[in-house]
């Protein structure tokens, strides 16, 4: 975490501009600009900005917006909230659709299922996401009219089911992105799995065929999707922010945009902070997850 | 007993698609099994045994297909019958065991409800499913079955899996069981307790068993028939008895006599081989499909497939020479072996490698495990070392230590030819490095194939013999003809050889510097008996050639007495007993050696008494104190010198002369013993 601190606080610091200037206009007097600068501390030395912004970082404070004057984390906390709402949503649709299409692949290889699953999900793979986002929004909200455009309801005190109804267009774009991956890896491992010599064990015990895959295959198979889901979850955060700014949700991509385009350091910082303590956090439940299911790691972790 | 077999193939044809293109894999096999009785498949790889044990359970492959004939289970057409009648045979009346056991297990689930899955799947709660697998696994003597049972596959060992697997095959009493060599890989002494435990069983049980083994001294030792398989066919079948005393097809003949057998040595006796290679794969006959390496061939052989003659009662094989072919010429390959620029070496019986010393531990979870344990040893030049004992023995570490492959602890000493070795390969300079080299087990794994097989021996040729280019790529045509690998093969790759080819090829590399020692370790495991024989003759050849030395490392131990000069017993990282080949085979021997050597089958049908060793090999990070065999010795209980073996660690003693052991009983003690 602390590499991940250091370069993105020099990264944020390399994007051009004065941003004193930026924020007090033209008009602005060299007096008005000094005493931004020293408000917000940008006049002290790059490493001792560093190191005040790590320290604050520690104790939880996420520094203050330049743009809007007030706490960082007050502007991040909501749009958190909004953005794990449709992530959790996205990973609910994404996850076990994936998995699925994997298993039928592998089930029926060499078929017709097989064929468009694997080719249709990776060439969906290669389009992205705001593309996806744009041509789901001109076919199913401009043109079908069957699901609203923007990915947030505007009018009212919102119903849970009209929540939804508003996601799943943005999710349906991550899904399009995301399946051909998961759904790759799902197949391939099931395919080992479907050929092992425990397999054949189950099938000459005298197990149905689908009994068989049911016992013997599928925990062994999705061992290695679980590596694979977690290692996608960077590119879902990734996805999110572009799918966020078409739909127009108010969520963290949108946030992070105007702090990139505003120059906004604390905010920026530290909501890409915020995005690798989430990434790192899934990589961990995820080989927890994986050490679980998988009994030769648990006993090594035991002896 | 009801007349009914309870197995019976009938005219069976299999066809795998391959690529589009139908082979046949069996063609047209014919045999029955009746209740209670053990029936034997050999033949080597690739002539359809597995194919006929997996058509028995109407398991086949997605590319393969029954394309005629009938498999008859207790009467019924198993080909006409639906996936449903099939898996509730599978339920209750047949079941299967084979190589590789570990696989066998699904490695996510306990042992315990791997085993009870068996009785649920006949309609039996879960708690008396659990039960009922406690029973079987005690049936196959588990001594600790509620531990077994909350283990993982991973967790056991090779025999242990092995006996799992056959508890749940047996767990029904099915009526038939099918074994597709279920102890290959497993240590001589696993192997020996598995088939005790499956003729035990078998006994109790009257099970009837299709027994598949590339291994004819097993199947000897198991089988009361026994079917020949060649190419597909079915070329010779009668009871076990008649099989191996009087074989009367050639191949039959050909494959009793490649195999070294008891007594045989490099020095007196060259091995047997079958000329040629088994056909490929959906090959086309129209004639007998064994012309191709048969030297008895005639025009009629190659005309029309010789009917199944009658040889006896019970006894048919499919040759028009039957009468002939225990008679049949020798098939031995021609001696062509040229090398080496004739380097002057000393004269045989000069000391080439001193190993003193020899140590090496690792440290694994904070402890030290003593893999090799002060081991001291010698190799003459011109002579051949064979190092047995079972795995985890320490076999294959010394093999790296001496090499340099592995650096050896503080007080080894490797001395080679008068030059004291430094520890690690990287120390040691081109000439050194040169003089000793390797052949593996498995030549896939150790040949690059990206590369020529010209490519391959003259990169080692340049790097040992600091030839250039043109030079070295002259240097490993010779070497590889020399090694019978055909100049038109030399650009091939190793992917397109045969496993007999890529070994040669192995060999020529390990060659191509002009060794004084190669180390040989398991060099012929992999490959059939035919083809193990030319290997063999190979480095005999070679060795009387160029006067090299051999350490060579092999869990056969008919392979090891062959080929042999002396032998060194190892069990747990120290040498047991060491001394010239037919001391060590003997006797009189260590008890370790001794038990050994008492649990191969041997295919002469002379029956041993089998001297067990009790438990298992124990851990090397926590030897048992005293001499490390105690726990297991045959020979310590009644012997008088209980009291020293369980305190002491014995010394390895000259107990005649050439001839050492690490033993406390007296040596007249363990004659007498042994003799009696």
């Amino acid at each position: 975490m602390f590499i991940v601190a250091t370069i993105v606080f020099f990264l944020t610091r390399i994007l051009p501009g004065n941003v004193a200037r930026r924020y007090l206009g033209r008009s602005a007097t060299e007096e008005d600009l000094v005493n931004f600068n020293t408000k917000f501390g940008l006049d002290k030395p790059l490493l001792t900005q560093f190191y005040s912004w790590l320290r604050d970082l520690l104790t939880g404070d996420l520094g203050t917006s330049m743009a809007f004057n007030k706490p960082a984390s007050e502007l991040l906390l909501p749009a958190i909230g909004y953005s794990s709402r449709l992530a959790l949503m996205s990973f609910l649709i994404i996850v076990p659709l994936s998995i699925a299409g994997g298993i039928i692949a592998a089930m029926y290889r060499g078929k017709l299922v097989d064929r468009i699953l694997t080719v249709g999900g990776l060439s969906a793979a290669v389009i992205p996401e705001f593309v996806w986002a744009v041509t789901l929004i001109l076919v199913f909200g401009v043109t079908l009219e069957v699901l609203p455009v923007t990915a947030f309801p505007t009018r009212g005190n919102p119903s849970f089911f009209s929540q939804i109804e508003h996601l799943i267009l943005p999710s349906t774009a991550l899904l399009l992105v995301l399946f051909g991956y998961i759904a790759r890896i799902t197949r391939a491992s099931v395919i080992e799995a479907l050929e092992s010599d425990y397999m054949r064990t189950a099938v000459l015990k005298g197990l149905s065929r689908r009994r068989a895959v049911v016992t013997h295959v599928l925990r062994n198979a999705l061992l290695p999707s679980i590596a694979v889901i977690a290692s996608q979850v960077p590119y879902l955060v990734g996805g999110l922010v572009a799918v966020e700014i078409v739909f127009n949700y108010p969520g963290f991509g949108t946030i992070l945009r105007d702090a990139v385009g505003g120059r906004d350091y604390a905010v920026l910082q530290s909501g890409v902070m915020l995005t690798s303590l989430v990434i790192v956090l899934f990589q961990l439940a995820a080989d927890i997850l994986f050490a679980v299911l998988n009994p030769r790691i648990r006993s090594r972790i035991s002896e | 007993m009801s007349t009914t077999p309870s197995l019976e193939l009938r005219n069976l044809q299999v066809q795998y698609a391959v690529r589009g293109i139908k082979k046949d894999v069996l063609r047209g096999v014919s045999f029955s099994i009746a209740p209670g009785e053990a029936y034997g498949l050999v033949g080597e790889s690739g002539c359809g045994k597995s194919t006929a044990a997996f058509a028995a359970m109407r398991y086949l492959p997605r590319n393969g297909k029954i394309s005629g004939g009938q498999i008859l289970f207790e009467g019924n057409d198993m080909t006409a019958m639906s996936a449903d009648e099939v898996s509730n045979l599978r339920k209750s009346a047949i079941s299967m065991v084979y190589q590789n056991p570990i696989a066998a297990l699904n490695p996510t689930v306990r042992i315990g409800d791997q085993v009870a899955e068996v009785f649920e799947l006949l309609g039996e709660s879960e708690s008396d499913a659990m039960k009922h697998a406690a029973e079987a696994l005690a049936r196959v003597q588990i001594a600790d079955v509620d531990s077994v049972m909350r283990r993982y596959p991973h967790q056991l060992s090779g025999g242990m899996a092995q006996r799992v697997v056959i508890a749940m095959a047996l767990a029904t009493n099915p009526r038939l069981l099918v074994m597709d060599e279920p102890t290959t890989g497993l240590d001589a002494t696993v192997e020996a307790e598995v088939l005790d435990l499956v003729r035990d069983l078998r006994r109790e049980t009257g099970t009837a068993v299709l027994f598949i083994s590339h291994n004819l001294g097993v199947i000897r030792h198991m089988c009361d028939r026994v079917g020949v398989l060649y190419a597909g066919s079915l070329v010779e079948q009668g009871t076990t008895e008649e099989i191996f005393n009087n074989p009367s097809h050639p191949y039959t003949v050909g494959l009793l006599r490649c195999i070294p057998r008891g007594g045989l040595h490099k020095n007196t006796d060259r091995l047997d081989t079958i000329l040629g290679t088994p056909p490929a794969l959906g090959a086309k006959f129209d004639g007998c499909v064994f012309v191709d390496r048969c030297v008895l061939v005639e025009d009629r052989c190659r005309a029309s497939m010789p009917e199944p003659a009658q040889v006896g009662p019970q006894h048919m094989a499919r040759c028009f020479h039957h009468d002939k072919a225990q008679s049949m010429p020798r098939a031995i390959d021609a001696v062509q072996v040229s090398v080496s620029a004739p380097a002057s070496r000393p004269t045989t019986g000069t000391r080439l490698l001193d190993i003193d010393h020899l140590s090496k531990a690792f440290t694994q979870e904070g402890r030290t495990v003593r893999v090799v344990n002060d081991v001291s040893l010698s190799v003459g030049v011109g002579e051949t070392l064979g190092l047995v004992g079972e795995s985890g023995a320490g076999k294959t570490t010394i093999a790296k230590l001496i090499l340099g492959l592995t650096g050896s602890d503080n007080g080894s000493n490797v001395v080679l030819d008068g030059k004291t070795l430094a520890a690690t390969l990287s120390k040691r300079d081109v000439a050194d490095v040169g003089a000793m080299q390797i052949v593996f087990q498995n030549p896939d794994q150790a040949l690059n194939r990206r590369h020529s097989v010209t490519r391959i021996v003259s990169r080692a040729v340049q790097k040992l013999r600091g030839f250039n280019s043109n030079e070295s790529d002259d240097r490993a045509h010779e070497l590889l003809s020399g090694m019978r690998v055909e100049a038109s093969l030399h650009s091939a790759r190793p992917t397109q050889l045969s496993g007999g080819l890529k070994q040669r090829v192995a060999i020529s590399r390990a060659f191509a510097g002009s060794p004084q020692l190669v180390v040989c370790d398991e060099p012929t495991s992999a490959l059939d008996v035919s083809v193990q024989a030319t290997i063999l003759n190979l480095l005999v050849d070679l060795q009387k050639q160029d006067g090299t030395s051999f350490i060579f490392i092999s869990h056969d131990l008919g392979v090891v007495r062959y080929i042999s000069d002396k032998i060194a017993v190892l069990y747990l990282g120290r040498v047991v007993e060491f001394g010239d080949s037919n001391q060590v085979f003997g006797g009189p021997h260590h008890p370790y050696t001794e038990a050994l050597l008492s649990s191969v089958p041997n295919i002469d049908g002379s029956v041993r008494k089998r001297i067990p060793l009790a438990g298992t090999v124990p851990s090397p990070s926590n030897p048992p104190s005293g001499c490390v065999l105690n726990p297991r010795c045959p020979r310590m209980a009644g012997s008088g010198v209980e009291g020293l073996c369980t305190t002491v660690e014995p010394e390895l003693k000259e107990v005649e002369p050439g001839h050492f052991m690490r033993c406390h009983i007296p040596f007249d003690q363990l004659r007498a013993t042994q003799q009696s």
